[in-house]
């Protein structure tokens, strides 16, 4: 055989291989479709607007001005009181002036990280509390069609927890003087925020 | 083409015929032992409410623990043939996210309960998810000995977790336990409604 024509039929071999592989089919290799993108969804959620974020992480500074018990208090009612708002949105049960709501957190847990204020464990914790249902209510409803359920809520409930970790401790600054004096710059600087954020829901 | 290429290229060409790999053992299977220890890790409706029984047991103590040990793999199993006999889990929609929001609730709420309570409470669970996991292997035509697989590895996971609550001193770190179970409790309620609002 000529060298010209070893060289054709290679050429033909490699157009033969080149068809097979690319009318290969997919191997669906992952048959639950959709579980780490609800996860990774739910995870993202709460860190996805500036509002959610700042207040969240104020929950967790205020708590640490407050010492025990307030410190754990704060964050373990936070997420159940959240999960109730979310809940009401998955019924479909409407909860008017969400974003007001949102806003406003900011705006009270800024002003009451600012003036370090301590009311009553009680009253705190229902501060927090009635503010968590308007951030559960406008996550509750929001999973993309086609993911999970329940990783979604698993990634949401994971990054809030996340994020009052944080503030706690950020707020272990507190033990110092200069850390009081930043704590409380922290607070005027998320409750300017917060009218921020309500002048914008309300043009 | 030479003969030595056509035999080449027909080789090439059986070898990358293209068909599904079945990479992932998720259709192929372990084994029925094994596919019942990787089901447990690998499906949270099952592992957050094991995981929070864990957690509440040995928030009540040694002695709570160690029922929950033995009472939660035992009820499941018992509950897993019950369901598997049965064939079917004719339970309404969100029973399983009541159970883990119930569960971590009193994790979160930390109030002393009797090891008698604590017993009530893993066996229920144990048998109301062994029931629906039995069902489900059932439905799925696989073989039942799935089950023991579930079970041991329920039995160390309630082992390691509530030994590990058990031995915790600083208070801090009961807190964050604590935290752990309103975060399930938080996933209870809205799994619970998805399931509602599913269902209606």
């Amino acid at each position: 055989m000529s060298d010209r024509s070893a060289a054709g039929s290679w050429r033909e071999a490699i157009v033969v291989l080149t068809v097979l592989l690319a009318s290969a089919s997919p191997a669906f290799a992952h048959t639950q479709q959709g579980q780490a993108a609800g996860f990774l969804t739910g995870l993202r959620h709460p860190t996805s607007g500036l509002d959610h974020v700042l207040a969240m992480i104020c929950v967790g500074l205020w708590g640490a001005q407050l010492g025990a018990p307030a410190i754990w208090l704060l964050p373990v009612t936070f997420p159940m009181v959240m999960a109730i708002g979310g809940f009401f949105a998955l019924l479909g049960m409407p909860l008017p002036g969400v974003e007001l709501g949102i806003a406003a957190s900011a705006i009270l847990l800024g002003l009451m990280v600012a003036r370090e204020a301590r009311p009553p464990l009680w009253l705190a914790a229902a501060i927090v509390a009635f503010f968590a249902v308007f951030h559960g209510h406008a996550h509750g409803a929001e999973l993309p069609a086609g993911q999970s359920g329940l990783l979604y809520s698993v990634g949401f409930v994971m990054a809030t927890g996340c994020l009052h970790a944080s503030g706690i401790a950020i707020g272990l600054v507190h033990r110092w003087e200069w850390g009081k004096v930043v704590l409380r710059a922290a607070g005027v600087v998320v409750a300017a925020a917060g009218v921020y954020f309500l002048w914008s829901a309300l043009a | 083409m030479t003969r030595r290429g056509l035999i080449v290229a027909a080789g090439a060409a059986l070898a990358l015929w293209p068909a599904s790999a079945h990479a992932h053992l998720v259709t192929t299977g372990l084994g029925p032992l094994y596919d019942g220890i990787s089901h447990l890790f690998l499906t949270f409706d099952d592992l957050l409410p094991v995981v929070a029984m864990a957690l509440l047991a040995g928030l009540n103590g040694a002695k709570a623990g160690r029922r929950a040990l033995f009472a939660l793999p035992t009820a499941w199993l018992a509950g897993g043939v019950g369901g598997y006999l049965a064939g079917s889990a004719p339970l309404p929609a969100g029973v399983t996210a009541a159970s883990f929001l119930v569960i971590g609730v009193l994790t979160a709420a930390d109030r002393r309960l009797s090891p008698t309570v604590v017993t009530a409470l893993a066996t229920g669970l144990g048998l109301l998810h062994g029931w629906l996991n039995g069902a489900g292997i059932a439905a799925a035509g696989r073989e039942a000995s799935g089950l023991i697989g579930i079970g041991g590895a329920i039995f160390v996971l309630v082992a390691v977790g509530a030994a590990l609550v058990v031995s915790l001193r600083r208070p801090w770190m009961r807190i964050a336990v604590r935290v752990a179970g309103s975060w399930i409790a938080a996933i209870g309620l809205l799994l619970l409604g998805w399931a509602l609002r599913g269902s209606s």
